[in-house]
């Protein structure tokens, strides 16, 4: 009897280790994917607080030709441009710009290709293949010439490098989300859901999605990096944000024509690029591990 | 396996049209004035007018697109706004420099990522797969037009090995190339690495060695084979993404391509000449899709027999 | 050494070392084969015995597992001490192994003539020609039950019965001596597993084979082993002939267990009685008895002290129970 009891206190214990839990503690244990996570909370908290420290009118835009490329010094650690600004506020104040842009484009794409992929996978049929081949016209498209075409219908300026960025992005989460879907539609429980007279829109919300939110985490936090990577490059051939914004893909092309002299002047803001991405990379990965122990090498 | 590649070619042809439309459209809601575009601004009012009619502005959206498509496929692309060259000519003096670079790229990122992917799942956790691992981390994170304006710091203007900007010589793409092909080639590292993680797991891998055959045997007998499956679609799929980025590997190291000619014409709102571009990396990044389809059919028995047994149950 | 043992396994101690734990798989196993005989290996999953197997083949993970301890003796070599040069001319050639999943067992990119060719090339010490192996591999697929016709078919084209007929070709293409045999027929279809073990032992006695049956199913035991091990929680808890383990008296009571959780044709019962809890988790194994947390005898003794191996009527019971060789 003593060891009937053991055994239920046992098997209670591990009841108690929930999916969300061991997840977390997979994560956790990733050093690496720890790593990210830490990057990225300092540069969210960047993004957020370089409003209070640095004054945006006074020290990451306005011109000072006195003291203009000047090399890296205590007084400037990144030192400054050919307008005599500072590289270190710039490349600060270019993380709120990064950030946050990558954020709601990644946000709005998620939400539309979790909705495009939630229709084509779970109806099927007809409605999957109107989807999907309208997909297939925006694949056909390498991003970078989608996003040049509709910054030209649309002109410069960073709403349309966002509008494209989101354009460019939902294709392939269409694609993720379809696939991870997919598999659930065809599981018993489904069935069993639409056998008990459960609505279509309650089956996708509560039974679906929850199911395929993994890929759909994993998929978002690398397309983050991705779109960081993406607005940086347009910017740099000069289709996005434009000047005196400290982006960091323009101030690196800015920087190009002195970078023989004055080399600081591109290395600074292409390490911020690096540095954002490496961290939603490092963390992306983690995430996938952890959702996904089987993937782990 | 002719009626596969026929029925992949007809399958191409919706889904060029469809780009064709999508640009069409986009160019459409452009900015500008076409006629303005062309005869400058000091243009009457009367030639302006005559100009819009020559061109056909003045008919009906759709009455315009079938007309684009029409000539299209008789090859007249039509001529640019601004040079008034026609399009195919300049798109062609163009299109060797960044087949070039393209194409090179893709032949480095598969010589290179390929073994050293394989390498590093066959010696997990060594030394080696932890400096491949970290490696393919940092160029993935990595912008290239910063990796690109790093290489020309360091080995064009720094010790001048090779030239910063231009096309002229091959010498003057081994940069280029190197950096067109480092973030496909970190993913591609990475995915040939778990895939063959993956196969080296499989049951039929443990068959091998349980029949005797060495570990050299095992890997490149069995496993190599099974882990390049998955990895040859891959590639197919990024010379799509290699296209893309020509443009801006094109703009950091000045190359005559189609990538630059692209960047100009939208800035100039040149239209015929976006969307002669635009069509015609759509059809090459089909084309070589295509192409490695095909292959992939020929690697994967599964595959081939399905096709051939189609074949028979027709006749 | 006695002649006609074929493989002996003395005290073997495997275990799995991964950063998140330490795995116990095989603790201290003794076995003994003779040749030309029938070893059934039984237990639940998670009992060790494909571990085993994989030791004997040597063919353990590689920086995962690790013999921790004891020696196996196969026909008069120490196998553990092999070079791996050496060991890859016994793979295959004098021992071989079968496993368990046949959709999985075979290269998929790989016509299966070729698979079969390939071990017969591996140890080719005849020096046969091309023509004479393939001679040989239409051979295998005759005896197996395979049109050779077939053999420049690709695995996907076979059903599982017939991969597993083609997995069993490449396993005693070389006629070896010792046949592993890991679940051969759990994946097949009930019909379809008859044919195949009653080929897999007809062919064993044509070709002299021993063979290690890992199985879960009594059955199938009854039907093929002359000697039976009971497997649990990576110990040998009881090793005997067939007769001794299925028809005597006095068993482990693990051995009992299985036994009650199989339905039987001449005793009328109400429902089965399966074994109360789960099978000892190998990376937290219990003190003393490993099997004392389900044992309906469980003493005091039993959870303090592992018990040693004990012989009763001619097998052996790890089991206080039978110190001394009676029940107490």
């Amino acid at each position: 009897m003593q060891n009937n009891a053991q055994e239920t206190e046992r098997l209670r214990q591990y009841k108690k280790r929930s999916q969300l839990g061991s997840v977390c503690r997979r994560f956790a244990k990733s050093r690496t994917a720890m790593f990210g996570l830490i990057l990225l909370i300092i540069l969210i908290l960047i993004a957020i607080f370089c409003g209070f420290f640095l004054d945006y009118e006074g020290e990451v835009i306005k011109q000072n030709v006195r003291e203009r490329l000047q090399f890296p010094s205590w007084q400037h650690p990144f030192g400054t441009d050919q307008f005599g600004r500072d590289v270190l506020c710039r490349v600060i104040w270019g993380t709120r710009i990064s950030l946050s842009a990558s954020l709601v484009i990644i946000a709005i794409a998620t939400l539309f290709g979790a909705l495009f992929g939630a229709l084509a996978a779970y109806y099927g049929g007809m409605v999957d293949n109107v989807i999907m081949r309208v997909m297939d016209i925006f694949y056909a498209l390498p991003f970078n010439l989608l996003a040049i075409c509709i910054v030209a219908s649309l002109g410069n300026g960073m709403l349309n490098l966002g509008a494209a960025c989101v354009v460019g992005v939902i294709p392939g989460f269409t694609r993720v989300f379809r696939s991870a879907i997919m598999p659930i539609r065809n599981q018993e429980y489904i069935e069993a859901a639409r056998a008990c007279g459960t609505r279509d829109l309650r089956i996708l919300t509560r039974h679906i999605l929850p199911n395929a939110m993994g890929p759909i985490i994993v998929q978002a936090t690398l397309n983050l990096a991705i779109t960081i990577l993406a607005i940086a490059g347009l910017s740099y051939i000069g289709l996005g944000v434009e000047a005196p914004a400290p982006e960091w893909g323009t101030m690196l092309s800015d920087g190009r024509e002195y970078m023989r002299n004055y080399p600081y002047l591109v290395i600074f803001p292409g390490l911020a690029i690096m540095i954002s991405a490496m961290a939603l990379n490092l963390i992306g990965d983690g995430l996938r591990d952890a959702l996904d122990p089987k993937l782990k090498n | 396996m002719g009626r596969y590649i026929a029925k992949r070619l007809l399958l191409m042809i919706p889904v060029i049209l469809g780009v064709s439309l999508l640009v069409f459209t986009m160019m459409e809601l452009s900015p500008g004035d076409p006629a303005q575009i062309i005869l400058g601004i000091r243009a009457t009012p009367e030639s302006l007018a005559a100009l819009r009619t020559e061109l056909g502005l003045d008919q009906p959206f759709w009455v315009r697109y079938f007309n684009y498509i029409w000539n299209a496929l008789h090859g007249d692309f039509g001529e640019s706004w601004r040079s008034g060259l026609p399009v195919l000519q300049e798109i062609m003096v163009r299109f060797p420099s960044t087949i070039k670079l393209a194409l090179g790229s893709m032949a480095l990122m598969v010589l290179v990522g390929v073994p050293v992917g394989i390498l590093s799942a066959v010696k997990q956790y060594s030394l080696l797969d932890n400096v491949t691992l970290t490696g393919a981390l940092i160029f993935s994170s990595m912008p290239s037009f910063w990796l690109g304006t790093l290489l020309i710091l360091a080995f064009a203007l720094g010790l001048n090995w090779f030239p910063a900007t231009g096309g002229d010589t091959i010498r003057s793409y081994i940069l280029p190339w190197i950096t067109l092909a480092a973030s496909s080639l970190a993913t591609l590292v990475r995915m040939t690495r778990s895939s063959m993680l993956e196969v080296i797991r499989a049951d039929y891998i443990k068959m091998a060695r349980a029949k005797g055959a060495s570990e050299q045997r095992v890997i490149l007998r069995h496993a190599l084979r099974n882990a390049l499956m998955p990895i040859v679609t891959i590639i197919g799929m990024d010379f799509g993404k290699l296209l893309g980025g020509t443009m801006i590997i094109e703009q950091v190291f000045t190359l005559p391509g189609l990538g630059s000619l692209a960047i100009t014409s939208v800035r100039q709102l040149d239209v015929p000449m976006v969307l002669a571009e635009v069509l015609f990396i759509a059809l090459l990044a089909g084309f070589i899709n295509l192409f490695v389809d095909i292959l992939y059919v020929y690697i994967d028995p599964r595959l081939k027999s399905q096709y051939v047994m189609l074949r028979k149950v027709r006749r | 050494m006695d002649e006609k043992q074929i493989l002996e396994i003395e005290n073997l101690s495997v275990e799995y070392r991964t950063d998140e734990m330490l795995v116990r798989a095989v603790n201290g196993v003794n076995l003994r084969l003779k040749r030309g005989e029938t070893l059934g290996l039984v237990g639940e999953t998670g009992a060790g015995k494909t571990t085993l197997a994989l030791t004997l083949m040597r063919l353990l993970p590689r920086g995962i597992g690790f013999v921790t301890g004891g020696s196996v003796k196969f026909d008069g070599a120490n196998l553990l001490s092999l070079r791996e040069g050496d060991m890859l001319a016994y793979r295959g050639k004098l021992l071989s192994m079968i496993f368990q999943d046949p959709m999985t067992s075979l290269n998929p990119v790989i016509p299966v003539g070729k698979q079969v060719a390939e071990v017969l090339e591996l140890h080719n010490e005849a020096h046969r020609t091309k023509e004479q192996i393939e001679e040989r591999v239409d051979e295998m697929f005759r005896l197996v039950g395979i049109p050779p016709e077939r053999k420049g078919e690709f695995p996907h084209q076979f059903s599982g019965g017939m991969k597993q007929r083609v997995v069993i070709a490449i396993a005693l293409a070389c006629e070896p001596r010792l046949l592993i045999a890991d679940e051969p027929t759990t994946a097949l279809d009930v019909t379809i597993q008859a044919q195949v073990l009653a080929m897999m032992t007809e062919l064993k006695e044509k070709l002299d084979t021993s063979m290690i049956m890992i199985t879960h199913d009594l059955g199938i035991v009854a039907e093929t082993c002359d000697q039976v091990a009971v497997m649990y929680a990576g110990e040998i808890v009881e090793n005997g002939s067939v007769e001794a383990i299925f028809e005597g008296e006095r068993h482990h009571p693990y051995t009992e267990g299985l036994f009650g959780s199989i339905p039987r044709l001449d005793i009328e019962t109400e429902r089965l009685r399966p074994i109360a809890g789960a099978i000892a988790d190998p990376s937290d194994l219990p003190s003393g008895c490993r099997f004392h947390p389900r044992c309906p005898h469980c003493t005091q003794r039993c959870k303090a002290e592992a018990p040693a191996e004990h012989v009763v009527n001619g097998h052996m019971i790890r089991c206080h129970l039978y110190e001394g060789g009676a029940k107490a």
